[in-house]
């Protein structure tokens, strides 16, 4: 075996892109990277959306996803150029010497075939191993891996298994053809906090196991620090800084990478609550039409005005249902919610005017949420014209004050959203929200889509918005640390009820309950060696009991 | 009970009911027509009082609710009634019409139905590249030409050109014209009797079976390709890429099977077509089938037979569409495996 399993010279790619009404044009995405890999090592490449990541280490199997396309440079594994290989060359590479793992296990598998066959295919198919011995193989990993009853979870259909289950399977998959190097790419991201830890452990091991080598692709800094040798920082297709993960973690030189490592230190100091809460939920019980199941049960929290509620859990812990009850577009079952002093009806289409406009909605997907076909203008003022009726040179005048306030300047008026970045689609979001002068703003997951340092912006953006114009936030989040920087008071969620309530400090002081204990230690911390604590924190804790 | 016994049970008894609603249909329809089956029977000349006897002997004069329960009761013990116009039992005579016209449309289907599925998905393997445009450049033309045209086309070049062409060839010998001219025979006329061979039977429908083929082969083609493409960008086709399969083996393998509802689908539609649509072929090749029966008798004013087709029509159409929502059903590994 050579000392370097894969080498990478020179890597330009391109892209063909369509413009909407214009022609479409030829732009490079990645601008000549260089960098080894030795075998048995793992490179974390870890960067912003766009950098460029995904699109590198598809590289590394000669594949391009989409119109993309490998325009110059070589990359070498265990010796050989694969870009200058034929197509039945890469092919006998793909799957065989190098695998893939990625985001969404969910769609990657075939929901059609049985687990075993999907992860067994690759292995037979590159005559890697006979039937009986890639399936003897499989279990092993699904062993190695924790999945439970590793013996027969092959038989079942993608569909039959949680997310966060598939993701190891799709794991077992890319280790069972015994390759030399496994490119994982953001395979933790879709998961929950509380998942994410278990795979991030399951994978760590595995690959310490196999001494396979892997390319481990993120943007998340604290969960790369935990199971890579090596970082690679890489900005807008070039690379910014390539170091040892302790350096990288402890001793960063670039700029662009202190700002990675220092996000999310917003100082934020909790308010006190006040005589009269601005929102008041009591004993609400709710559940979907056609089904049997209180989605969420008995829940009471206050929010007072000025101040910001985190509401945080898990995916389908009832988050976002809450907030479709405050807004009327969930009536409950149960329960009562008194806005400003007064009670809001349940159901939207019975509520007054006014109490639409005191209670504004910011959403995750700004892209959806806004008309592709409106400029920013136009988005921004029709709250000025619906709820106070203003036209002409006093509209302009209160949308140039909005987007003064949301820090972006002239010339903003009249783009189209497709010709914002995410972070000021977000912005132009959070103005249409202000412009109806509302008391209360529900964030659902606004920060989520966004990269951390855009995320970051936002929520000092947020902030400063509260102090001037005194607006209270009801913040729906599944990410613990968003929560520390915004939040004053919080509830934290669990299958429909609320866990744990209280201020912000009161929350997250010990002593815990059992799961917001295991929420807080789940989230990633940018150190060398959080993860082994933490996994032996947790089996000391299960010894004991 | 498994959730895939409650939905098949569900959809055969929404095709039950369906299948009533259409017969209300058929009757109501048949009671509007115009014209006088008794006057159509006895001619112009016939007196009132002829005209008035036959109308009650028929039964014309009862109340539509009573001659369409008494037509109902007759149909589920299997009784379609005698013809008006030669007092033959209609399920007879409709018998032989029927497994004639279900002949054609089986062998048509056996050619059809892997003949456009496999160009389905020749045309996805070499997608925008030239087999692909040949194909659909083909089957689109076929199906653009009326169903008559490409018959008398055929029976042009097939049935009159090729045995003179193969007359011409000087340059083979006799045997091996003669061969060719007995066996490369195509009838222009689809005879159909009970003492011919099963061969004899395929070889005399040969045309038929061809211009049907043509007339279905490209809606069935164009929904596979378009079925198998948009299971083509799914994220499990780039992991079976990545596995190094070839093209080939990624869309037998892996998109096929998740385009198996949308294909059954449309097949079963042109299934459908091919016993209720081939009026046009049957009279073309004067092939005794249901087609023919049915257009004598409404020109005859016929109800009865009008009605039975109706009703037969009715229920080999709803028949095939609900094989179609149970395999689409059965294909849908979520419905098979529920959690």
């Amino acid at each position: 075996m050579t000392d370097v399993l894969l080498k990478v010279r020179g890597l330009k790619i391109g892209a063909t892109i369509y413009p909407p009404g214009e022609k479409s044009r030829e732009i490079e995405i990645v601008h000549g990277v260089d960098f080894d890999l030795a075998p048995g090592k793992v490179l974390g490449l870890i960067g912003e959306s766009g950098a460029g990541k995904s699109t590198i280490g598809l590289a590394s199997m000669a594949y391009g996803r989409g119109g993309v396309e490998i325009t110059g440079g070589t990359v070498e594994v265990n010796g050989r150029d694969i870009l200058s290989s034929g197509l039945r060359d890469v092919r006998r590479l793909r799957g065989a010497e190098v695998t893939y793992v990625s985001q969404s296990a969910a769609a990657s598998f075939n929901p059609a075939k049985q687990i075993m066959e999907q992860v067994t295919e690759a292995a037979i198919f590159q005559n890697k191993f006979s039937k009986k011995e890639a399936e003897e193989r499989a279990v092993e990993l699904f062993r190695k891996l924790g999945l439970p009853d590793p013996e027969n979870i092959g038989s079942r259909y993608p569909h039959q298994v949680s997310g966060g289950q598939l993701q190891r399977c799709m794991t077992a998959l890319a280790l069972c053809p015994q390759p030399d190097l496994v490119v994982f790419d953001e395979p933790t991201t879709a998961l929950d906090v509380t998942t994410q830890i278990d795979v991030l452990a399951a994978i760590k091991e595995a690959i310490h196991d196999t001494g396979v080598a892997a390319l481990y692709i993120t943007h998340d800094l604290a969960v790369v620090a935990q199971v890579s040798d090596h970082i690679m920082v890489l900005q807008q297709g070039a690379m910014v800084e390539y170091g040892t993960t302790d350096q990288i973690i402890n001793a960063p030189k670039e700029e662009y990478t202190k700002a990675l490592v220092s996000v999310r230190s917003i100082d934020h100091e909790e308010k006190q609550p006040t005589d009269t809460p601005v929102l008041k939920v009591e004993n609400i019980t709710a559940r979907y039409k056609g089904t049997d199941f209180d989605v969420l049960k008995n829940i009471s929290v206050e929010l007072h005005p000025g101040q910001t509620l985190a509401v945080v859990g898990e995916s389908g812990s009832g988050k976002s249902t809450l907030a479709r009850v405050i807004t009327g577009l969930l009536p409950p079952s149960q329960g009562k919610i008194t806005f400003d002093g007064r009670e809001l009806t349940p159901d939207l289409p019975t509520r007054p005017l006014e109490d639409l406009r005191e209670l504004q909605m910011i959403y995750q997907m700004a892209d959806t949420a806004m008309n592709p076909r409106q400029t920013v203008g136009t988005i921004i003022g029709r709250p000025l014209e619906f709820y106070f009726g203003l036209k002409g040179a006093e509209k302009q005048k209160r949308i140039q004050e909005l987007l003064d306030e949301i820090e972006l300047g002239d010339g903003f008026q009249d783009r189209y959203p497709a010709e914002l970045s995410g972070g000021q689609k977000q912005r132009v979001c959070i103005a249409r929200a202000l412009a109806a002068k509302p008391k209360l703003i529900i964030c659902d997951e606004v920060t989520s889509a966004l990269d951390p340092l855009v995320a970051d912006g936002i929520l000092k953006l947020l902030l400063n918005l509260q102090k001037i114009e005194d607006v209270a936030y009801l913040f729906i989040t599944h990410d613990l640390a968003t929560v520390r920087a915004i939040a004053d008071s919080i509830a934290v969620m669990f299958q429909g009820e609320v866990v744990r309530y209280g201020p912000k400090s009161q929350v997250l002081s010990p002593p815990f309950d059992d799961y917001t204990d295991l929420l807080l230690s789940s989230v990633p911390e940018m150190k060398l060696g959080w993860l082994e604590d933490v996994i032996a924190n947790r089996k000391m804790e299960s010894a004991g009991n | 009970m498994h959730p895939i016994v409650k939905l098949v049970a569900q959809r055969l008894a929404l095709g039950l009911l369906l299948l009533f609603a259409a017969s209300i249909l058929i009757f109501a329809g048949t009671s509007i027509l115009p014209g006088d089956v008794a006057q159509q029977i006895l001619g112009q000349s016939a007196t009132p009082e002829a005209l008035e006897n036959l109308r009650r002997e028929l039964g014309l004069n009862e109340p539509a609710i009573t001659r369409y329960f008494s037509w109902l009761g007759g149909v589920m013990q299997g009784d379609l009634g005698t013809a008006l116009t030669n007092g033959r039992d209609i399920a007879e005579s409709l018998g032989t019409r029927l497994s004639n016209t279900l002949f054609l449309a089986f062998w048509a289907a056996v050619i059809a139905v892997p003949l456009a599925i496999t160009l389905g998905l020749l045309a996805v393997r070499y997608k925008d590249r030239w087999p692909d445009k040949v194909i659909s450049a083909v089957t689109l033309t076929t199906i653009s030409i009326p169903e008559f045209m490409i018959g008398y086309v055929l029976i042009f070049f097939l049935s009159i050109q090729l045995p003179q062409l193969i007359n011409g060839m000087e340059f083979l010998s006799d045997g091996v014209r003669n061969w060719m001219l007995s066996n490369l025979r195509f009838s222009s006329v689809a005879l159909m009797n009970d003492s011919m061979t099963l061969i004899e039977k395929i070889k005399s429908i040969t045309l038929p079976i061809m211009v049907l083929t043509l007339v279905v082969l490209a809606h069935m083609m164009r929904m596979t390709r378009a079925a198998i493409l948009n299971v083509m960008q799914s994220a499990y086709i780039e992991t079976a890429e990545l596995k190094g399969l070839g093209m080939l083996k990624i869309i037998r393998k892996h998109a096929f099977p998740n385009a198996i509802a949308p294909i059954v689908n449309v097949v079963m539609i042109n299934l459908a077509y091919l016993v209720v649509g081939v009026v046009v072929v049957e009279v073309v090749f004067a092939y005794p089938g249901m087609g023919q029966y049915l257009v004598d008798h409404v020109a005859k004013r016929d109800i009865p037979v009008v009605q039975a087709c109706g009703l037969i029509f009715a229920a080999v159409y709803i028949g095939l569409n609900l094989v179609a929502d149970i395999v689409s059903i059965l294909a849908n590994p979520r419905l098979r495996h529920p959690k």
